[in-house]
C-alpha cells in the first residue's frame, strides 16, 4: 500500500490552457496517507473522474507530479503503478465460477496455486461468498456478481492502492447499504489505500475516513464527516452535503454581529472580511429553533415527511429551510433564533474561522 | 375521476395484479409505493390502457374504458429514461403534442411559454436537450406531459436516474407544477421518503397489492398491517416478536451479537396498546424512535451491539444488532460509532406499533 502524493497536479483536456476556466482540474496539491479510505465527492462535471484517472494512469495530468510513496509515477502505465480497480458495472466471467474469478488477478501474475488457495479464501469469507465459491458465475444476481468484482479488487495483496468508481450504482436501494458496510469493514481489516468516486453523499461519508468534497474542477474541502456536517468550509459544500442543504444569507458584518435584513445576529467573534467581498452567513436547518421570539419568520408551508417536518419559508426576504421534529407545533406567530454553534461566516463562499 | 372496479392481471397464469379498487379524483397526486417487481408499472400499464385488465373495469370519469386503446384515451406518461427529441429545440420539443393535436401557433406559442415558465425552462427553449443537465431534461420531457393538458399523468420513477441534490429540488417543486394543473397525477417511486415529500395520496403495493391507499402521511402513521409499514419505511421498520402478559411486553433475545440463551426482556406496555390482548404479537417501532442518548424522560432501554454507521449528511443511520436480529437507529447529525460496541438504545416506546399473528395492526395508533 501507498501514500499519494498530488504534486501541484492541474488538467485541461485538448485547449491550450490560458485561464482557470480552461481546466477541468485546477490546481490539487495534497497528501493521501496510507491505508486510507478517501472518497471523492461531488457533482457531474467537477472534476472527480479526471483526478481518479490521473491516480489509476488513464489520464497524465497536463501540469504536475503523482507519487506513491514519494516515487514519481506520473508517466507509468496503469500495469505499470500496480493498482486495482472497480468500476461501475461488475467484470465478471459468466462461465468462471465464484472461485476462479477471483483467484484470476494472481494467477495473472504467476502467484503460486497455494498461495491464490489462502487469499481467494479470506476474500471469500469475507465477502460471505464461500458457499457459492464453486458456482458458476453466470446465475448470479447484479449485486452478487458486483462483489465478486469488489473482491476481484481486493484479492492481491500486492497492490498500492485499490480505486473505486461509483461501485454501487447498479445496486438495488435495498441492498446497497449492506454492500457499503461491507466495504467499510473490509477497509477496517485491510488497511488498503482506497480511492473511491461517487456523487452519492451517503455512499462517501460511509465509506470514507476523509471525503474531498470537488466543485468546478477543485478541491473545495478535505474532512471528515463531522467536519464538512458542522464546518463546511465552502457554501457549496453546505449546499452539498445534507438534506436540505445549509442557508446562506447574505449579511453585513458590524464587529462581532451579523446584519441580515433588519435583524442583528450575534456571532461570537469578529470575522475578518476584507473590502468588496461577498459576505454570507450560513446555517443548517438543523441548528435552528422556532420560537416566540427572535426573527420574525413567514412560513410558506410545512412539510412532514414523517421522522420530521421541513418549515419551508422567508426570513428577512430570502428562502429558508428549517428542520424541526416529528410532533412539534409551530406557533402562530412565527420567529426564529440560530443556535451559536450552527452558524458560519463566508467570504467570497469560503469560510472564515474564529482563528481569523 | 378514474375508478379501478375489481381490476386484475394475470399473465400467462401468473398474477401481476390482484383485484384492485380505487378512486383517483381529479386534481389529486397518487403516489404508488413499492419495491421493485411490487406491481407498480403493471398498475401504471393498466390505467394507461397500455394493457387490458383480465377482469373488472376501468372507468374513466364514470364511464368504461376497458376496450379504449391508450392513443384515444388522454393520457401522457413520463419514464424513468427521459425521452425528448435530440434533434429539436427544447421549444420544439414541449410543443410537439401541441402540433400533433392541431392547435394554432398561437396558442402553442403561449402554451409553451407558460409552461416553460413553470418548469423554468424559459432561458434554455432554444437549446438542444442533449446540451443540458438531466434535470433538465427531465423537466422537458414533464413540461411536455403537461402541455398535453392531459386527465391523468403518469409518471413511471421520473426521478430515479437524477443525483440526490436535483432530486431533492425536483421534489420540493414538483407538488407546485401538480397543484397548478387539474389533471389526476400518478407517481410510481420505491422510495419512503419521495412519497412523504410529495405528500398526497399514496397506495403501498406489495406482491401486486395495495395494501392500503389513503392520505400519504395517515398512511405512513396508521398502517393498516406490517406489510404496510415495512413498504414504508426506510432503513426498514424495527421489529421483534413478543409476548403480551399483562402489563408487559416479554421479549426473548440473546445477548447482543447473538450469542448464550435467550433471556427475557420485558417491556412496559405504553398506554395506546393497553387494550391489546394477551398473547404473541409482533412489535414494531421506526428508527427515529429509538435514540442512542438517554432522553430527559425515563425511557426502556435495550443492549445492542453497533455493526455500520451510515452517514448520509445530515443524519446518521446506526445499525446495530438486538440479539442477532439486525435493527436501525436513525439520528440527527454525524453519529459515527465504531462497528462491536455494547451500547444502550432507548425506545420511545409512545410510537411502538402491534401487530398480531395476521399481520394486522393491533389496538390505538402508533403515530
Amino acid at each position: 500500500m501507498a501514500r499519494i502524493n498530488l504534486d501541484h497536479i492541474r488538467h485541461a483536456y485538448g485547449i491550450r490552457p490560458s485561464q482557470p476556466n480552461d481546466y477541468a482540474l485546477r490546481e490539487v496539491h495534497h497528501e493521501w496517507a496510507d491505508g486510507g479510505a478517501y472518497a471523492l465527492l461531488g457533482p457531474s462535471g467537477c472534476g472527480k473522474t479526471t483526478l481518479l484517472n490521473i491516480i489509476s494512469g488513464i489520464v497524465r495530468p497536463s501540469e504536475g507530479r503523482i507519487l506513491f510513496d514519494g516515487k514519481d509515477v506520473t508517466h507509468l502505465s496503469t500495469e505499470e503503478r500496480n493498482i486495482a480497480q472497480v468500476f461501475q458495472f461488475p467484470v465478471v466471467y459468466d462461465t468462471m465460477t465464484v472461485y476462479d474469478n477471483l483467484a484470476f488477478p494472481l494467477r495473472n501474475r504467476k502467484v503460486p496455486e497455494d498461495l491464490v488457495a489462502t487469499r481467494v479464501k479470506h476474500i471469500l469469507e469475507m465477502l460471505e461468498l464461500t458457499d457459492r465459491a464453486d458456482k458458476k458465475a453466470r446465475g448470479l444476481t447484479a449485486d452478487q456478481k458486483q462483489k465478486i468484482s469488489l473482491g476481484r479488487g481486493l484479492v492481491r495483496s500486492d497492490v498500492n492502492a485499490i480505486l473505486f468508481d461509483e461501485p454501487l450504482t447498479v445496486i438495488d436501494p435495498h441492498l446497497k447499504w449492506v454492500l457499503r458496510s461491507q466495504l467499510k469493514q473490509l477497509h477496517r481489516q485491510s488497511r488498503y489505500t482506497m480511492v473511491y468516486v461517487t456523487h452519492d453523499q451517503t455512499e462517501a461519508l460511509t465509506f470514507a475516513d476523509k471525503v474531498v468534497v470537488m466543485y468546478d474542477g477543485q478541491i473545495v474541502q478535505i474532512g471528515t464527516p463531522a467536519e464538512l456536517f458542522e464546518k463546511p468550509k465552502h457554501t457549496f459544500v453546505g449546499y452539498f452535503i445534507g438534506s436540505p442543504g445549509m442557508n446562506v444569507f447574505p449579511v453585513e458584518i458590524e464587529g462581532k454581529k451579523a446584519r441580515l435584513g433588519n435583524a442583528s445576529v450575534d456571532i461570537g467573534f469578529a470575522p475578518k472580511i476584507n473590502k468588496g467581498q461577498k459576505t454570507e452567513l450560513g446555517i443548517r436547518p438543523e441548528f435552528m429553533d422556532i420560537t416566540r421570539k427572535g426573527m420574525p419568520l413567514s412560513i410558506r408551508k410545512v412539510e412532514d415527511i414523517g421522522r420530521q417536518k421541513i418549515v419551508r419559508g422567508e426570513l428577512a426576504g430570502q428562502s429558508i429551510s428549517i428542520v424541526v421534529k416529528e410532533g412539534s407545533d409551530i406557533p402562530t406567530d412565527p420567529h426564529v433564533s440560530f443556535r451559536d454553534e450552527g452558524i458560519n461566516i463566508y467570504a467570497d463562499s469560503w469560510r472564515v474561522g474564529r482563528e481569523g | 375521476m378514474l375508478e379501478f372496479i375489481n381490476v386484475s392481471k394475470v399473465v400467462s397464469g401468473q398474477t401481476h395484479i390482484h383485484p384492485t379498487s380505487l378512486v383517483l379524483e381529479r386534481g389529486t397526486l397518487n403516489v404508488l409505493l413499492g419495491p421493485t417487481l411490487s406491481g407498480k408499472t403493471s398498475l401504471l400499464r393498466l390505467m394507461a390502457g397500455l394493457d387490458k385488465p383480465t377482469t373488472g373495469e376501468v372507468r374513466f370519469n364514470g364511464e368504461n374504458v376497458n376496450g379504449v386503446p391508450v392513443q384515444r384515451r388522454n393520457v401522457a406518461m413520463v419514464y424513468q429514461q427521459f425521452i425528448n427529441y435530440p434533434s429539436m429545440t427544447v421549444y420544439e420539443n414541449i410543443a410537439s403534442p401541441l402540433r400533433v393535436g392541431g392547435e394554432t401557433a398561437d396558442v402553442i406559442d403561449r402554451e409553451v411559454k407558460n409552461v416553460a415558465e413553470l418548469m423554468r425552462l424559459t432561458p434554455l427553449l432554444d437549446r438542444l436537450p442533449l446540451s443540458l443537465s438531466g434535470g433538465q431534461q427531465q423537466r422537458i420531457a414533464l413540461a411536455r406531459a403537461i402541455v398535453k393538458k392531459a386527465s391523468l399523468v403518469l409518471l413511471d420513477e421520473p426521478l430515479a436516474n437524477l443525483d440526490y441534490k436535483l432530486r431533492e429540488e425536483m421534489r420540493e417543486e414538483l407538488p407546485k407544477i401538480f397543484a397548478a394543473s387539474g389533471s389526476i397525477f400518478v407517481y410510481a417511486t420505491t422510495e419512503p421518503s419521495e412519497a412523504l415529500l410529495l405528500g398526497g395520496n399514496t397506495a403501498t403495493l406489495h406482491q401486486g397489492r395495495v395494501s392500503q391507499f389513503g392520505k400519504t402521511v395517515s398512511v405512513y402513521r396508521n398502517p393498516r398491517d406490517l406489510i404496510t409499514a415495512r413498504t414504508f419505511s426506510d432503513p426498514p421498520i424495527n421489529t421483534h416478536t413478543a409476548v403480551k402478559e399483562g402489563k408487559n411486553f416479554v421479549l426473548l433475545e440473546k445477548e447482543a451479537g447473538g450469542k448464550g440463551k435467550p433471556v427475557k426482556i420485558t417491556l412496559a406496555v405504553p398506554a395506546h396498546l393497553a387494550s391489546v390482548a394477551d398473547g404473541p404479537v409482533t412489535l414494531g417501532l421506526q428508527p427515529h424512535h429509538l435514540s442512542l442518548d438517554e432522553p430527559y424522560a425515563k425511557a426502556p432501554s435495550l443492549k445492542v451491539k453497533t455493526q455500520v454507521s451510515e452517514i448520509a449528511g445530515s443524519e446518521s443511520f446506526v445499525h446495530v444488532l438486538f440479539g442477532d436480529k439486525r435493527w436501525v437507529i436513525l439520528e440527527h447529525g454525524v453519529r459515527n460509532l465504531d462497528p462491536n460496541l455494547d451500547i444502550d438504545v432507548y425506545l420511545d416506546t409512545r410510537h411502538l406499533m402491534a401487530f398480531g399473528s395476521d399481520g394486522m395492526t393491533l389496538a390505538g395508533t402508533a403515530g
